[in-house]
């Protein structure tokens, strides 16, 4: 069974924390990793740096402007995560734009996960058709689960194809918005959340966007498997004197 | 129209194009191509979009016939004068199409990116006309760059917004739009400036532009009988003036399509925007076809001195048409547009823009005889470029 299966089988309220790879210092990709598991987080999805990240708010583009100063690149990210097996249990998921992956080489790039250890893929820009006809067999072959984006507005039998066909988890966009954008639930999200719960399917599901502490953890794991926090994560460790104490305190607090 | 050069309906140009959009964009697109070929073939549509391009644009632009031009090169050259148009250039077409297509669809907000602002000022413009809301995503550094353009488009109501993100640059004020239209999917219409974004922008755009093409085959039927010329000229950054100009005439195989990019300071120098001659494949806003990129996949700033030419893509048609080789892609340098720039003011007494000179270098490196018919679309006036052309020939 595959580390995220296994997760989500054992744990409730999972906490995903996403950050970039190469933030704030080339160097602090796999420490950070080793003490967001020691400190109680659950998941981890890593932050594949990008010139053009149209999906993201400000927090997430200055930390990946500032990775990729700091000599970030996929190349880079994957010999980094050479020996990650031997320090880290918890799963870990690569998230990035498609053309990176792209010009790596589709092949190529499912294989490395495979051989670092990388359990499944969030490529926000790779159309779920596309991922069909063209991606889809190549990381089923190495074992990487795909994880596609729900949204308010996506349609019903959207979301119950997205869930057929994929494996891992579903990442429920809580709002029409960027990373990092709002803060706080509406009725409007409450609305959208019970409305993929009563679909039951077959995956579970993570929420995320907007999520940056403990209440606002507490609250979506009421409808979801759990919560994924990002922005807030990498505010805190690009402003950090004390990195993996602050680091610490923070998965503490969420957590609670 | 043949499938074999334009959009298939998966939304691809062969192997390109495609909309390459995070899910919080898919409904946005998603509904836009349920829709827009409806409305805008509509005879409702037609009629008002007709009556504007022909009072308010004051189409249909001139062909000329450009005596002294012609004689240089020893053959027929035409001059399409999109110069001529409202606003200075082709993109009014394309922002006046778009926007009566937000007006019917219920949007009562539109965005826009802008690199140089001639897309920018059309679309201001068409908002002004409109009354509707307008907001144009720019670089910080092409803020500066351009203020003649900023003032224009803040006269006619707009709001500028400055792009502080990667470069400051026009991919960057694309990159905010999109964010923009991600955080506002109810009230906003994108108005995108070229053939590039996801599908149908690149189909819907050439349609609003293609306008140029049947003109063209108009004008040369009556001016010498034949409407089919031996070449058509244009440059190309994303991308549009030249799928306007080559619209009608895909399928004509015996009309050459001659696409003209900005190789800035020669194609290998680094400080370039050749997309094409460069030849790497990847997506870009939503689109997959030919891109500057570094090993890694991250895009690279292009380089020209026309701002209308540094885009580090080009729409995916485009590609399809290098792929086919049913185009052929010529490149030009800085230094060789301002010649041409200079040379079709002192022949022709006309001051083309920047991204025009760059078409006109084609009449050094092609070969013809003097019997050809050669069109050639002057997709803008020169006012913008002047303190550049001041600069550079010491005026």
């Amino acid at each position: 069974m595959n580390r995220i299966k296994q997760l989500f089988k054992e744990k409730k309220d999972i906490l995903s924390i996403y950050y970039t790879a190469g933030y704030p210092n080339l160097e602090d990709t796999v420490p950070i990793l080793e003490t967001l598991e020691a400190s109680g987080a659950d998941l981890v999805e890593l932050g594949i740096p990008f010139s053009d990240p149209l999906a993201d708010g400000p927090t997430i583009q200055h930390s990946g402007e500032t990775a990729l100063k700091n000599g970030m690149s996929l190349k880079v990210l994957f010999e980094q995560l050479k020996d990650v097996r031997s320090k880290v249990n918890i799963p870990i998921i690569l998230m990035g734009y498609i053309n990176t992956v792209h010009k790596y080489g589709i092949e190529d790039f499912a294989k490395k996960c495979k051989e670092v250890g990388v359990d499944g893929v969030i490529l926000p820009d790779l159309p779920f058709q596309e991922y069909l006809d063209n991606y889809k067999d190549t990381f089923d072959e190495n074992g990487v689960s795909n994880i596609f984006l729900i949204t308010p507005q996506t349609p019903e039998e959207r979301i119950k194809l997205i869930d057929e066909k994929t494996n891992g988890f579903i990442y429920m966009v809580s709002s029409a918005a960027v990373t990092g954008a709002k803060k706080g639930l509406s009725e409007a999200q409450l609305a959208y959340f019970e409305r993929v719960n009563k679909l039951n399917l077959q995956n579970p599901a993570l929420i995320g966007f907007g999520i940056g502490d403990h209440d606002s953890y507490m609250e979506t794991c009421k409808y979801a498997d759990g919560a994924i926090i990002g922005s807030a994560f990498v505010k805190l460790i690009g402003q950090a004197k004390d990195l993996h104490g602050e680091i610490r305190t923070f998965i503490q607090t969420v957590k609670g | 129209m043949s499938a074999k050069y334009n959009v298939d309906d998966k939304g691809m140009y062969g192997r390109f194009g495609g909309a390459w959009v995070p899910e919080m964009l898919q409904p946005n697109v998603d509904n836009l191509k349920k829709v827009y070929l409806d409305i805008i073939n509509s005879e409702e549509f037609q009629k008002e979009y007709v009556a504007l391009l022909k009072d308010y644009v004051g189409r249909p632009s001139p062909l000329y016939y450009a005596k002294r031009l012609s004689e240089v090169y020893g053959t027929n050259i035409y001059l399409k004068r999109e110069d001529l148009n409202h606003t200075g250039a082709h993109k009014i077409n394309n922002s006046l199409g778009q926007i009566l297509l937000a007006k019917k669809m219920g949007k009562n907000r539109i965005i826009a990116e802008t690199g140089a602002g001639q897309h920018g000022v059309a679309t201001a413009t068409a908002c002004a006309l409109m009354g509707m809301k307008c907001v144009v995503y720019m670089g910080a550094l092409d803020i500066e760059r351009q203020a003649p353009n900023v003032a224009r488009m803040k006269m006619l109501g707009a709001e500028v917004v400055a792009a502080e993100s990667g470069n400051q640059t026009l991919k960057d004020a694309t990159n905010e739009a999109l964010r923009d239209w991600i955080c506002n999917p109810e009230d906003t219409f994108y108005i995108i400036g070229s053939v590039v974004g996801p599908h149908p922008y690149p189909d819907m755009v050439a349609r609003f532009q293609s306008i140029i093409s049947k003109e063209i085959k108009d004008q040369l039927k009556e001016k010498t009988g034949n409407e089919l010329p031996d070449y058509v000229i244009a440059c190309v950054g994303g991308g549009s003036n030249a799928s306007g100009t080559f619209y009608h005439f895909l399928d004509d195989e015996s009309v050459k399509l001659v696409a003209v990019e900005a190789s800035g300071l020669g194609v290998d120098s680094g400080e370039t925007a050749a997309t094409i001659a460069l030849g790497d494949i990847g997506i870009i806003h939503g689109s997959k076809t030919y891109l500057i990129q570094d090993e890694d996949g991250q895009i690279i700033e292009p380089y020209s001195i026309s701002a209308g030419l540094d885009y580090p893509g080009i729409g995916p048609q485009h590609a399809h048409l290098r792929d086919t080789n049913r185009a052929i892609f010529l490149d030009a340098t800085d230094q060789e547009a301002l010649d041409c720039a200079l040379e079709l003011t002192r022949l022709e007494g006309i001051i083309p823009a920047l991204e025009s000179a760059h078409a006109l270098v084609a009449l050094k490196k092609l070969k013809f005889t003097k019997d050809n018919t050669v069109v050639l679309t002057v997709s803008g006036r020169g006012d913008k470029d002047m303190s550049t052309y001041m600069d550079r020939f010491n005026l």
